[in-house]
């Protein structure tokens, strides 16, 4: 028999009962709905967590220097002056290294427009925007003409530019770091907080070579940050930094240390897994539940529809055919319910994104996922009633009242 | 060249095993129906004419003999082939009419075509169950449904349904059992005009001015056949009919 004609038929005897087929329809608008809505608040979740990991830059590798240790008291990761600038230029020469900033901090009192502030000063390469993935919201960063020059140039975050420069543009003005006037070239993107919850505009960057020659009288830096071309490199262009810099220092023992942004990522997959774990449990159960009230509900039509079985059989319909039939109804009962959970859900997810400010991702592949598998249940549910439909004896059928 | 039977059955028996009883309920019938004859099926109930007319309409196998329907041996078939003969081979009318309810009269009609094993195109199933209406005259009642015609319509529909696929033999189970008696010989009135267009009818019944209207009478007891014979003062449903309606004049004109 034709699938089109199976679909008209089952489409009517669906639309004969309306309430009961939209109440069988219920289990899976709810089951289905509910999966749909969790993920999509489970995922929005993920996602922001997320955005504040890769606010710190993707594929970014960070080479601390050593601990300094004196008369038995040790200091931590990056007291000992054992990284330099050459270290950072020999890093960029490595495969899949596609940025590199060697990177000096200092906390120092900046003056400007009658106004002082206490901030981070960070001297980083022109690289820095790019490895943190910031972007320079007004005017540029620096060059590597100013790295080489010593240029007094800075480029300030969101919070120095509020503090020093209210109302006004600071593009052009001048602050002054340890009383050296320095041009403000650029104002840093606003970023926000960072994961332990420090501003990370509250900040004001310039060329390493002057942070180190002009600010501080420093021939080491703090730290150098690396970026890998990508996420599958990342662990080859650890390894190799690592080798270079055992190589390039001649200590038998380790005096740096290597971590990459991967570590926090794994950290974060494990707990999205086991969420993910969570809601396939739900998902699991109520999609049964919802088929057993399909199961249900097509047992009780084959039964009231027996006459109409072996009216159709007596003109000649197979078992087959008649099997098909009432799959295809149950397969219409179960996907006509999904695709309702599927927008029920989407939509209960987006009212509670408006009304508590969260944010929400609709999970594509989750929907595709609650629609094929209300497919399957309506069919493995649908079966066994269908199987008993198709083998009614015709004459038993006939003479049922 | 002698004329193919349409059915042909030989010492056909059945015996329904009930626990440990044993009931046999045809025992060996045999009996040759050729193209366009009109045969009534009589009995008392428990003679075994259901059994018979249910192996006839291939809805069920015998336990022994053997039943060639249109030179098909139809006592060997599984159960889809029997469902593939039915389609084809044979057109029913029930007591009951059995429509399917809320669906109208054309698509009761076009229903045995989607069981066909050559697709039909829904143009010209179309087209073949208005045909099928207007032999029982009932072209204007297409889209109605069976809870607005009356039992004469409803199972002139059931006629029609039958006629669909061109059944070599068209089967009926007491047609007009459910129906009063002017409606009966109107009924009985269809099924002559069909045989006389050379449509092969076996009819069961029980009424025995019912089987006067057809050809050639069965009658059988504990499932064997006891008289099998022509039909010698037949009845014709238009000129009875025309009887009826004079009488009943007569009767509101008095």
């Amino acid at each position: 028999m034709r699938i089109f004609a199976s679909l008209r038929i089952a489409g009517r005897a669906l639309r004969r009962n309306k309430m009961r087929s939209l109440l069988t329809m219920l289990g899976m608008i709810i089951g289905v709905g509910a999966v749909i809505g969790s993920v999509s608040l489970t995922t929005g979740a993920t996602k922001q967590v997320e955005d504040q990991v890769n606010s710190l830059g993707e594929s970014v590798i960070t080479v601390f220097s050593g601990n300094f240790t004196s008369g038995g008291m040790r200091g931590g990761w990056g007291s000992a002056p054992t990284l330099t600038v050459d270290d950072a230029l020999a890093i960029q020469q490595l495969p899949y290294v596609v940025g590199v900033s060697p990177e000096v901090r200092d906390r120092e009192q900046v003056l400007a427009n009658g106004l002082n502030w206490n901030t981070q000063v960070m001297g980083e390469s022109p690289d820095y925007p790019q490895i943190r993935n910031w972007g320079v919201a007004r005017g540029a960063m620096f060059s590597d003409p100013d790295v080489r020059s010593l240029a007094k140039s800075a480029v300030i975050g969101q919070t120095v530019a509020d503090e020093l420069f209210p109302n006004e543009n600071p593009l052009g003005e001048t602050i002054r770091i340890r009383n050296l006037p320095f041009e403000v070239v650029g104002v840093l993107a606003a970023k926000g907080f960072n994961l332990f919850g420090q501003d990370q505009d509250d900040t004001v960057v310039v060329p390493y070579t002057s942070h180190m020659h002009r600010i501080t009288a420093r021939n080491f830096v703090n730290d150098i940050l690396v970026e890998a071309s990508s996420d599958q490199t990342i662990y080859t262009v650890q390894e190799e930094i690592t080798e270079l810099l055992l190589a390039r220092h001649r200590s038998k023992e380790q005096d740096f240390t290597v971590r990459n942004q991967l570590e926090l990522m794994q950290a974060r997959t494990a707990a999205q897994r086991s969420m993910g774990f969570l809601l396939a449990g739900v998902a699991a159960v109520s999609l049964i539940v919802g088929g057993i009230g399909i199961m249900n509900i097509m047992l009780v039509s084959v039964t009231e529809r027996t006459r109409e079985i072996g009216i159709r059989m007596a003109v000649g319909a197979r078992g087959g055919d008649i099997l098909v039939q009432f799959l295809i109804e149950a397969l219409t009962l179960s996907a006509i319910g999904g695709t309702i959970g599927i927008a029920g859900g989407v939509g209960f997810s987006k009212l509670v994104a408006y009304l508590k400010d969260m944010p929400t991702v609709t999970p594509v592949l989750w929907i595709g996922i609650a629609f094929a598998s209300s497919a399957v249940i309506g069919i493995i549910s649908g079966f066994y009633p269908a199987w008993k439909a198709s083998q009614l004896d015709p004459i038993e059928a006939l003479r049922y009242e | 060249m002698l004329n193919h039977p349409v059915i042909k059955l030989d010492q056909i028996r059945k015996t329904y095993y009930t626990g440990e009883m044993e009931v046999p309920a045809v025992r060996g019938i045999s009996l040759e129906i050729f193209p366009g004859e009109f045969v009534a099926i009589m009995g008392s109930s428990g003679s075994g004419k259901s059994t018979l007319m249910n192996m006839i309409g291939a809805l069920d196998r015998p336990t022994g003999g053997h039943y060639w329907l249109d030179g098909i041996d139809v006592s060997t078939l599984g159960r889809d082939e029997l469902a593939d003969v039915r389609n084809a081979k044979i057109g029913f009318v029930f007591q009951g009419f059995n429509l399917l309810s809320r669906t109208t009269a054309m698509e009761n009609v076009e229903m045995p075509m989607l069981y066909h094993r050559r697709r039909i195109a829904a143009k010209e199933q179309r087209d073949c169950a208005l045909r099928c209406l207007g032999l029982v005259g009932l072209s204007d009642r297409a889209d109605h449904h069976p809870n607005q015609l009356s039992g004469g319509q409803q199972q002139r529909v059931a006629i029609a349904r039958a006629l669909v696929n061109q059944p070599t033999l068209l089967l009926a189970d007491e047609p007009t059992g459910n129906l009063d008696s002017q409606t009966s010989i109107e009924i009985m009135g269809v099924f002559q005009k069909l045989n006389d267009q050379g449509i092969t009818i076996v009819m069961v019944t029980h009424e025995l001015d019912i089987a006067r209207y057809t050809k050639r009478t069965v009658i059988l007891r504990d499932g064997v056949i006891v008289t099998d014979e022509l039909v010698a003062d037949r009845l014709i449903a238009d000129s009875e009919l025309s009887n009826l309606r004079r009488a009943q004049q007569a009767v509101q004109l008095a």
